[in-house]
């Protein structure tokens, strides 16, 4: 009975959402209050009952309530409660869910917290989250309805996929859609700044902390996916340019493009246009990832064939928003004004050469990504485009981006001097080689282009320090009063320090790996001892366990240096019993920023086992870095200006000439 | 979404316990080998999704890993070793797309979007600039401007 009763809130929900995307623009045109005031209680009761209809599928799971076909599929008995909660969104209907409930929080929070905006954009910024929340409810019930049932109930669950039973997917998915759908509120502001057909610096503040927090949990949730991958699948491996990787970072890359020139636009109402079209395409960036997933596209072009009512229906939003949105922008966007000039060197033209990379970059996986499926469809011709690929074009775009990372910050606005902001870098620049040949040193040599590499990526830490450096004056005032200028330093310049700061840990790790990581491949015996990274790994043996829903055997590894014991690692080959499927776990040792890596292989005739041990230096790096810009994200969302009081719409003033004013 | 099931999964499908390389593979000279494993991360595996033979644990894999090695062995180049798999197994199985009239589109994307951008900025800034400037001088303007400046 409760299971119905999911449906039921669910389709009333759908009831809400279209009372929601009509009456509050009607409103809104007709500046009726009564029906604009509509939306924020029309987005909080489709919060409501959509939170009901997922909190009953989360019951259904926790129960293991196998009259239920989604808990049948996904779910057993005796897997541990955090698999049991974590399982809801570990298959299709119910990560559709998930997305509906982060997509109705997120109206929740505008209808919340949107009181200083005007009626008007409130209205219509809600109006188009319910269009949003309509399609896809549609889309739940007509195609991936989660509530069916099975009659008669079957006594035990066809067990959760052994690869994701695993914390990762309790963390993963909700950081990951909280990202993507963040970003749904930014192309509302969008839609409804184009419907209204005005705009100004005030709506880049509201817009900012939106795309700001999408932008936050986006990192979290690529960064997690990608630990995930790497302790998971058991090569070692990080980031694969796997299309459904490609598919959640085209949104973060567009997302980061967004922030900055939303920061231009606050700051100076130039981009305005610009901005706008990002928010769109941003947003359109994480539907087109959701097709792609969700469709089945991407593993082959005939999955579609094997459940086409779900790729079409999903094929169908995609072309409504993105496409409607797009010829809104195209109808609209002469009529918002240009905003304020500045010459090339300057801090907005260090943001659009932000911009033009990161759009750029974004094409280029996006081309990437598609074009086999397109050629095949094309020309029937078959063709692969992987990591060399990306790679290669990805990395050659991202070279002039990360050196050119530091000055932003140390450009003035309107009009900049390049030479002297060079000149104050130069301790960054000089740093970071030196640093870096002290690390070549110490790793006993290496190629040339990984002292480069390292280089760059310290050149970045100091290079984002050199700002708070320079602005809290350090070096020119006593300590203590520089300490209190930079404690005084608004939150957003704070955070863009520790944002550039861990993008440079990233490049480090990316850079450290690449270069100077070792690999043994070998068979051994226990009590056999292997050398790596300058520790002694020794092989003990094998044992077989029992886990609640797996058989394993596991190896175990004593480590060593120079004759003193660090300890064990373990590494095991499991089996789950359910599905009767094979995983590895891998067996991983961190020394600071470094880890040992150990996966087990094949066990061979004579009673060797072989064994994968790599000795990954500074890898932690890559995550850490991410977290570091997570910090940052979150810093810069408690800045003062996007806390306190309503942003007032400045007077608009006649756009001062900056080229003219400053000669 | 869980952005692996799919993939992990027919991973896992084609994961008879085997692995990528295999200490009965590595070849006895460590430069032929280092360059073996460098061309087997620019093969796919052709049953997988998305994963190069060097890390694939799939059977097929594995006999591509010691094609490649049986090749390098016998004295070919690695252009020698691509053009053998590509004329195998087709151009499907190099990574990295070769360039050719039909993957022009590809490979030139980012560098003509990059243009484009540039161009397209360099359009705005000087339209913006003409808007701005000042009436030019009639001829007979000019001669005034000089005679004055002559005094």
């Amino acid at each position: 009975m409760i299971i119905e009763f999911g449906l039921y809130a669910l389709v009333l929900s759908l009831a809400t959402a279209i009372v929601l995307s009509i009456l509050p623009i009607l409103g809104a045109r007709r500046g009726d209050a009564n029906l604009m005031a509509v939306a924020p209680v029309a987005a909080l009761g489709q919060f409501a009952l959509v939170t009901t209809s997922f909190g009953i599928l989360m019951h259904a799971h926790l129960v293991s309530d196998f009259s239920v076909a989604n808990v049948w599929e996904n779910s057993h008995s005796l897997i541990p409660t955090l698999y049991k909660v974590s399982g809801v969104w570990g298959n299709h209907e119910g990560s559709m869910m998930l997305w509906l409930f982060i997509l109705s929080l997120f109206s929740a929070l505008v209808a919340l917290f949107g009181g200083n905006l005007p009626a008007t954009l409130r209205a219509n910024v809600l109006a188009v989250q319910g269009w949003i929340s309509s399609a896809f409810i549609l889309f739940i019930v007509l195609t991936s309805n989660p509530f069916l049932r099975i009659m008669p109930p079957p006594p035990e669950g066809r067990d959760l996929n052994p690869v994701l039973q695993d914390v990762g997917l309790a963390i993963h998915p909700p950081l990951l859609y909280l990202g993507y759908v963040g970003f749904s509120v930014c192309f509302s502001f969008a839609v409804a700044a184009l419907m209204e057909g005005r705009i100004d610096a005030a709506w880049a503040r509201w817009v900012r902390p939106w795309a700001l927090a999408a932008w936050t949990f986006l990192t979290a949730g690529i960064a997690m996916g990608s630990y995930w991958a790497y302790y998971e699948l058991g090569w070692g491996g990080w980031w694969f340019w796997d299309p459904v990787e490609n598919a959640s970072f085209m949104p973060w890359l567009a997302g980061t493009a967004l922030l900055h020139s939303a920061l231009v636009m606050e700051k100076r109402e130039a981009l305005k246009i610009w901005t706008v079209l990002l928010a769109i395409l941003t947003f359109s960036l994480s539907l087109l990832g959701t097709f792609l997933v969700r469709s089945g596209v991407l593993t082959s072009v005939h999955a579609f064939a094997s459940d086409p009512s779900r790729g079409v229906f999903i094929l169908a939003i995609l072309v409504i928003f993105i496409g409607g949105a797009l010829t809104l922008f195209a109808l609209r966007a002469s009529s918002l004004t240009a905003g304020g000039l500045f010459a090339p060197v300057s801090r907005e033209g260090a943001l659009v050469l932000n911009n033009l990379i990161l759009t750029v970059s974004t094409a280029t996986v996006l081309i990437g990504t598609l074009y086999p499926m397109a050629l095949e469809s094309l020309t029937g011709e078959k063709i692969s485009v992987g990591a060399p690929f990306f790679n290669l074009t990805f990395g050659l775009l991202m070279l002039p981006l990360l050196l050119a990372v530091p000055f932003g910050p140390l450009l003035a606005w309107k009009r900049a001097d390049l030479l002297g902001a060079a000149q104050r870098l130069f301790f960054a620049v000089a740093a970071g080689f030196v640093i870096a040949i002290v690390i070549w040193y110490f790793e006993n040599g290496g190629p040339v282009l990984a002292v480069l590499g390292m280089a760059l990526a310290f050149y970045l830490m100091v290079g984002a320090l050199t700002d708070l450096w320079l602005r809290g004056g350090f070096g020119k005032v006593p300590f203590s009063t520089a300490l209190r200028r930079l404690a005084g330093l608004p939150r957003s310049a704070i955070g863009t320090a520790f944002a550039h700061f861990g993008l440079g840990v990233t490049v480090l790790g990316i850079v450290a790996v690449s270069a100077f990581q070792t690999e043994n491949v070998l068979e051994m015996k226990p009590g056999q001892t292997v050398e790596a990274g300058g520790y002694a790994l020794k092989f003990e043996g094998m044992q077989r366990g029992q886990g609640p829903n797996f058989t394993e055997d596991r190896g175990t590894f004593t480590l060593s240096k120079s004759g003193s014991s660090l300890g064990t690692i373990s590494s095991s080959k499991r089996v789950y019993t359910a599905r009767q499927m094979p995983t590895t776990e891998a067996g991983i040792r961190t020394f600071g920023l470094s880890q040992f890596y150990i996966a087990l292989g094949d066990v061979m005739p004579d009673g060797g086992i072989v064994v994968r041990v790599w000795w990954k230096p500074f890898i932690v790096c890559i995550w850490f870095g991410a977290l570091i810009m997570m910090v940052g994200g979150f810093i810069s969302l408690s800045d003062r200006r996007l806390r306190v009081g309503a942003p007032s719409r400045r007077a608009k003033k006649a756009a001062v000439p900056a080229l003219e004013a400053a000669e | 979404m869980i952005r692996r099931i799919a993939f992990a999964f027919f991973l896992l499908l084609s994961a008879l316990p085997a692995h990528a390389v295999n200490p009965d593979e590595v070849l006895a000279d460590p430069k032929l080998e280092a360059r073996a494993r460098e061309i087997s991360s620019h093969l796919r595996c052709l049953v997988c999704q998305n994963q190069s033979i060097d890390d694939s644990n799939a059977e097929l894999a594995r006999d591509l890993r010691l094609l490649v090695r049986e090749r390098l062995k016998a004295g070919a180049s690695d252009q020698q070793v691509y053009d053998y798999l590509v004329s195998r197994y087709g151009e499907f199985v190099l990574l990295k797309p070769r360039l050719s009239e039909h993957t022009l589109l590809l490979w030139g994307a980012p560098a003509v979007l990059a243009l484009l951008g540039v161009m397209a900025l360099g359009f705005f800034a000087a339209s913006r600039n003409t808007k701005r400037k000042t009436v030019a001088l009639t001829d007979e303007e000019k001669a005034r401007v000089e005679a004055i400046l002559k005094e």
